[in-house]
């Protein structure tokens, strides 16, 4: 029988184990997948994981998978520090591209440099709006953010889909479900000819340097991490809880809503039904995955983009359905969960470890 | 006496040895408890008392060492392995659910033996009666005292056959007159044959009651006597060992210029489980310790949180500092106004358990020029942790240690050296030695003594009467979210006050006591 | 409107009601005993597409729904060994538990999207159903919605008299105290944790075999969301999960409604409705802190490990 014994103290190596100790149970897990399926596992992980990035067009596509993801990681990483359950990253990126859009498209015959930069910033505000929507239910109705936001996600889906067949479908457009093309001056440039990343990748990695800098140096940043290690600490500290859950609602939905918003001026150009495959989700796993850390959440999203890559890619060569890629973020967070209680636990067999008692008595035992 | 076939030892422990990890919490451990005898287990916080009675009850399995039950060696499984052997237990933390009834709880730990509820609710009425505690089997646990609570779990113990009752800490919520009434319980017990475990740290009370008394200092066993033979001071040497200070008496001071004043204070608590404030005022002097005594859940909680900030007050002149009302202020407010406040939990409110020690000093200190412009000053926040932890002499590897992993004690220190080093006008300090080892409270008290003579207001709240006339210079005590009369400390005594913690005083004792101290 | 729209809307208002109930009784169990799984949605699509496959295959609706309760019960057991076993978070578990059981789902059910299969009757119960209005309700449904009636029975009857479900609650109260006096946590959260497992799977596989009848990727559309969503507007009271499943069947047919009436809006914009309605409802019934607290067991959601 194996025995879960609790540390004095978390294991700050075993927090970072965890991350590379799961994806390599993802990745074995995998290759018995491939194998029940009757495909070759070296091949299939191979097209999985090696052949997306095998030229420079698919490095640069990778990123442009990576942009949105990280976008939305980075900024659930300040509202889950705060313990504030924002599920609603997809949400407020749909609505980002949904409210970008609309601006966009009125602007349709304008031109100028002032045009993108208020479709970005109409799109982070449809976002913001969208998460402060939660935030307030939560602080002034105390409802569950967990459920507002999965609802609000249901909700933003479905206006989009509304949009996209209503008011903001293409009179040209042989009716189909989708938007006119956005004019070329509401449109983000692309960073390399021929490639089709853009801007969005540089606005990413500036939040991940913002974000870093508000959590480990501000005064800010300090008082979210107490808020949600430890709510009374905070409260009879004096921080104030409804703004501290407010600003981080603001910071984390008005990053998915330039994740929307870059996703429709930048590789799509119009607005469509399918904005995100699910980005705003896959952005909860790479948060937990990259241990809410700056550093962690960038790894963290070029493997959740190259799962994106892969999935695709398995679908073309090797015929698999596209829901691969479900599955094996699915797989990769359980395996994460699981991993994660070494950080907490050390694990005992009894039987081989009768004598290992430590000589030292200390005065634990009453603590409440 | 020494006959071959008298009766055996109700229990024997011999050898107990329990491990935890970085931690040897028993150490081969012997232990004799006769039929009908009350043997105290005497021991400070953390000497391993709590593990060894989960052993009896078999909540933790021993590494090594064996029980013996009226002579033949038994390996006890589960509490209820040990209920059916006649080992009852009663918890200091009670095991009890509160929106259950009375009789829902003891049926739920008697398991297939409850029988109908309808049965059981006469059972119960039948013993408390015989005991003495008064008890009504249908009231559901949230609606009652906290000496009620106890009598639900003694109640439990004794509704099945019983050979052995373990209580443990049970006298620390009760008022000194109800501590007297479960006192002749137990003796009415333990003539008709129980075995009684007294477990407690209060020397007063083991040398009142128990015919033989066990001392564990640090897993093992340090002494046996007869403590009716002995002095306090002596058991208190077995206790702590020789190089421990134990607490002196201090200087009481009067002093008579207000720095905390509360006039007429009531809140009507949200909570329905929560205790209503009832008009309470009363000033805190500089330069002296005001204690107030209670039993727990008598509004402590309430009066705190109102002058804390965290809970909002209708009537903001009700609290008042020399400069002006706080009462509308909030808690950073205040604290930029003077205030310093330690509270009961020390591990979740009074520190952030997952943070480390530089940044629960940073948690109240960031009014003193650690932050600049919205960023925290690294460097000064290491530099402001480094002395609390030198002046209070905090035992930890460095201000890097995450404040879970301290011992009770010295993360009270570093609280309390937290918020004095802060130079506070006012210090606000709930039940502040509370599970902490003599040598820790020891130093607190010091703390907070040196604190008072340079002036600071000081209020401290406990459940520890003791302690109270200890340190405090003038003493009161709340009742249902009432404030008795408040009388200097020389002037009152352990048995008033604890008639004051019951509720017996009446408005006019109070109003008189108001115009004595102004 | 005449008696035959209202009589029928009372009709739909039930079967759209059931899998929210099932998914609700499951979790209001679970959520007792001081587990919050929010991996709900997770184990109905689990459910819903195990059930369509084994049911297409084999030609036995009974099967599917066997299969669909054994896959909610498998699901959920990987959510207790996580959530329960390690210790790891339970809302992170949950969502956890969701998030793998879409993208499965999704996996097994490619190559049966869209096949149809014959989906379970109605079985109109002789007399009663000729009831005016209510009849037809009641006593026209199929045999998991009469199912999903005594369930609820049995629910109702488990807390309010007999000793496991005591057990239960005070497990979810003060798993603490529990333990000290000797009362079986794991295996009392375990167990919980298994019946939400197979009440979502058999929700599933009404989903794929009764309702619809077919599989469709993400076909719960957030149905698992809303009944833990329920679960909260019932303050945790069995008699009111009934009620409130039947409400949210009614806002998800209100087209129906709307057709009735004569108005024609975007069936888009009235596809929002459920969803609006939860978020309205969760607002209504949390607003007074003090209230939701005290209604919820009051462990929910907090890991629990004996040594500690």
């Amino acid at each position: 029988m194996i025995k879960l014994e609790p540390r004095g103290q978390h294991s700050k190596l075993m927090a970072w184990l965890s991350p590379v100790l799961a994806g390599c149970l993802t990745l074995v897990s995998g290759a018995i997948l491939f194998a029940l399926l009757g495909q070759d596992p070296a091949e299939a992980l191979h097209t999985l994981l090696i052949m997306p990035v095998s030229d420079l067009y698919g490095v640069a596509e990778l990123f442009v998978k990576a942009a949105p993801i990280l976008l939305c990681a980075i900024g659930l990483s300040v509202v889950f520090k705060a313990k504030v359950w924002n599920i609603g990253a997809e949400g407020q990126l749909l609505m980002g591209g949904l409210i970008g859009s609309a601006c966009a498209l009125q602007l349709i015959d304008a031109e100028g440099v002032w045009v993108l930069p208020l479709v970005l910033l109409s799109g982070m505000v449809g976002g913001a709006l969208w998460a402060l929507l939660a935030a307030w239910l939560k602080t002034y109705f105390n409802a569950n953010e967990i459920l507002t936001t999965i609802m609000l996600n249901y909700i933003a889906l479905n206006l989009l889909i509304w949009a996209v067949h209503g008011p903001l479908k293409d009179p040209d457009g042989f009716n189909f479900p989708e938007s006119a093309m956005f004019s070329d001056s509401a449109l983000l440039p692309t960073l390399i000819d021929g490639t089709r990343i853009h801007y969005g990748m540089m606005f990413a990695l500036f939040a991940v340097v913002v974000v870093w800098v508000l959590l480990s140096r501000s005064f800010l940043g300090f008082q979210i991490k107490v808020l949600g290690l430890d709510a009374s600490a905070a409260r009879l500290a004096g921080f104030r809880e409804k703004r501290l859950v407010w600003i981080a609602m603001l910071i984390s939905g008005a990053l998915a809503g330039l994740a929307g918003v870059g996703e429709v001026s930048g590789p799509l150009g119009q607005l469509v039904p399918q904005i995100s495959p699910g980005y705003g989700y896959a952005a909860i796993i790479v948060a937990f995955l990259g241990r809410l850390h700056p550093v962690g959440i960038l790894l963290a999203t070029l493997l959740m983009a190259l799962i994106y890559m892969g999935g695709e890619m398995a679908q073309i060569n090797l015929g698999l359905p596209i829901a691969l890629t479900g599955l094996f973020q699915g797989m990769l967070l359980f395996y994460l969960l699981a991993c994660d209680v070494l950080i907490n636990f050390r694990i005992r067999i009894p039987a081989l470890s009768r004598s290992a008692v430590a000589p030292i008595a200390s005065q634990k035992e009453t603590v409440r | 006496m020494a006959e071959p076939h008298v009766t055996p030892p109700r229990l024997t422990l011999r050898g107990i040895t329990k491990a935890y990890p970085g931690c040897l919490a028993n150490d081969s451990i012997d232990l004799n408890i006769e039929p009908a005898e009350i043997h105290a287990l005497l021991g400070e916080n953390g000497a391993g008392k709590s593990t060894l009675m989960k052993v009896i009850y078999g909540l933790v399995k021993p590494d090594h060492g064996e029980l013996l039950w009226d002579g033949l060696p038994i390996d006890i499984r589960d509490p209820a392995h040990a209920r059916k052997l006649g080992i009852g237990m009663v918890f200091q933390h009670f095991s009890l659910f509160e929106t259950l009834t009375v009789t829902e709880n003891i049926a739920l730990a008697l398991g297939d033996d409850a029988g109908d509820l309808p049965t059981l609710a006469k059972r119960i009425s039948e013993v408390s009666t015989r005991y003495g505690m008064a008890l009504n089997p249908d009231r559901e646990v949230h609606t009652l005292s906290v000496g009620e609570r106890q009598r639900v779990e003694i109640v439990r113990c004794l509704v099945q056959p019983i050979k052995l009752l373990i209580l443990d800490e049970p006298t620390s919520v009760l008022t000194p007159q109800e501590v007297e009434t479960l006192f002749v319980t137990l003796r009415q017990l333990a003539s008709e044959g129980c075995s009684i475990l007294f477990i407690s740290h209060k020397l007063h009370e083991v040398r009142a009651l128990c015919h033989h008394a066990t001392i564990l200092r640090a897993g093992r066993v340090s002494g046996e006597c007869t403590p009716q033979e002995e002095s306090s001071e002596s058991l208190a040497r077995m206790m702590v060992g020789d190089d421990t200070p134990i607490s002196t008496d201090y200087p009481k001071v009067l002093a008579d210029e207000p720095f905390l004043q509360v006039r007429g204070l009531s809140r009507l608590s949200e909570d329905p489980f929560g205790v209503d404030l009832q008009s309470i005022s009363f000033d805190v002097h500089t330069g002296e310790i005001l204690g107030i005594a209670g039993v727990a859940g008598n509004g402590q909680e309430e009066l705190l949180g109102a002058l804390s900030g965290e809970n909002e007050i209708d009537n903001h002149d009700a609290i008042h500092f020399p400069h002006g009302a706080v009462g509308q202020l909030s808690p950073r407010q205040r604290r930029a106004a003077g205030m310093a406040f330690v509270p009961e939990e020390r591990l979740g409110r009074g520190a952030v358990p997952d943070m480390s020690l530089k940044d629960n000093a940073l948690l109240t200190g960031f009014l003193t020029g650690l932050v600049k412009k919205g960023m925290i000053s690294h460097r000064k926040t290491r530099t402001f942790a480094e002395q609390i932890i030198e002046r209070y002499r905090v035992k930890t590897p460095g201000t890097e240690t995450h404040a879970a992993s301290l011992s009770g004690g010295n993360l009270q220190k570093f609280i309390i050296g937290r918020e004095i080093m802060q130079q506070p006008k006012l210090l606000i300090a709930a039940h502040p030695t509370w599970g902490v080892d003599i040598g820790a409270a020891t130093a607190i008290h010091k703390a907070l003594i040196e604190l008072r003579d340079k002036g600071a207001a000081i209020l401290v709240v406990s459940e520890d009467i003791d302690e109270l006339f200890q340190i405090s210079d003038r003493i009161g005590a709340l009742c249902h979210g009432r404030l008795s009369p408040i009388k200097p400390t020389p002037q009152t005594s352990i048995n008033e006050v604890g008639r004051w913690m019951a509720g017996d005083f009446s408005e006019t004792d109070v109003a008189s006591s108001a115009t004595v101290s102004a | 409107m005449d008696i035959d729209l209202i009589t029928n809307i009372l009709y739909a208002m039930v079967r759209t009601g059931t899998p929210l109930l099932l998914v609700a009784l499951g979790e209001l169990v679970c959520e007792k005993s001081g587990v919050l799984n929010l991996g709900q949605e997770g184990m109905l699509l689990m459910g819903a597409v195990v059930g369509f496959v084994a049911a297409l295959l084999s030609g036995s609706l009974m099967l599917g729904f066997l299969l669909a309760i054994i896959a909610g019960v498998t699901m959920s057991l990987l959510f207790g060994v996580i959530a329960l076993g390690f210790n790891a978070n339970q809302v992170a578990t949950g969502l956890a538990l969701t998030i793998f059981g879409t993208g499965l789902s999704a996996f097994i059910g490619t190559e049966f999207v869209g096949k149809p299969i014959n989906g379970l009757d109605p079985y109109a119960l002789p007399l009663l159903s000729d009831i005016p209005l209510i009849g037809k309700m009641l006593f026209a449904q199929d045999l998991v919605v009469y199912l999903s009636f005594g369930l609820f029975a049995a629910v109702y009857w488990f807390f309010r008299s007999s000793r496991p479900g005591l057990v239960v609650k005070a497990v979810g109260e003060n798993p603490h105290a529990a333990n000290a006096i000797g009362l079986p946590v794991m295996r009392t959260r375990y167990l919980a944790v298994m019946f939400g497992g197979a009440m979502a799977g058999l929700a599933g596989g009404y989903l794929s075999i009764a309702y619809t009848p077919l599989w469709v990727e993400n076909m719960s559309a957030g149905r698992g969301w809303i009944a833990l969503a329920l679960v909260v507007f019932a303050s945790w009271k069995v008699e009111r999960v009934l009620l409130g499943a039947w409400l949210f069947g009614l806002a998800s047919i209100l087209h129906l409604v709307f057709q009735g009436l004569g108005f024609s809006i975007s069936s888009n914009l009235l596809a929002i409705l459920p969803y609006a309605a939860t978020i309205l409802v969760l607002v209504l019934l949390s607003r007074n802190q003090v209230r939701a607290r005290l209604l919820a067991p009051m462990s929910l959601g907090k890991s629990f490990h004996a040594s500690s």
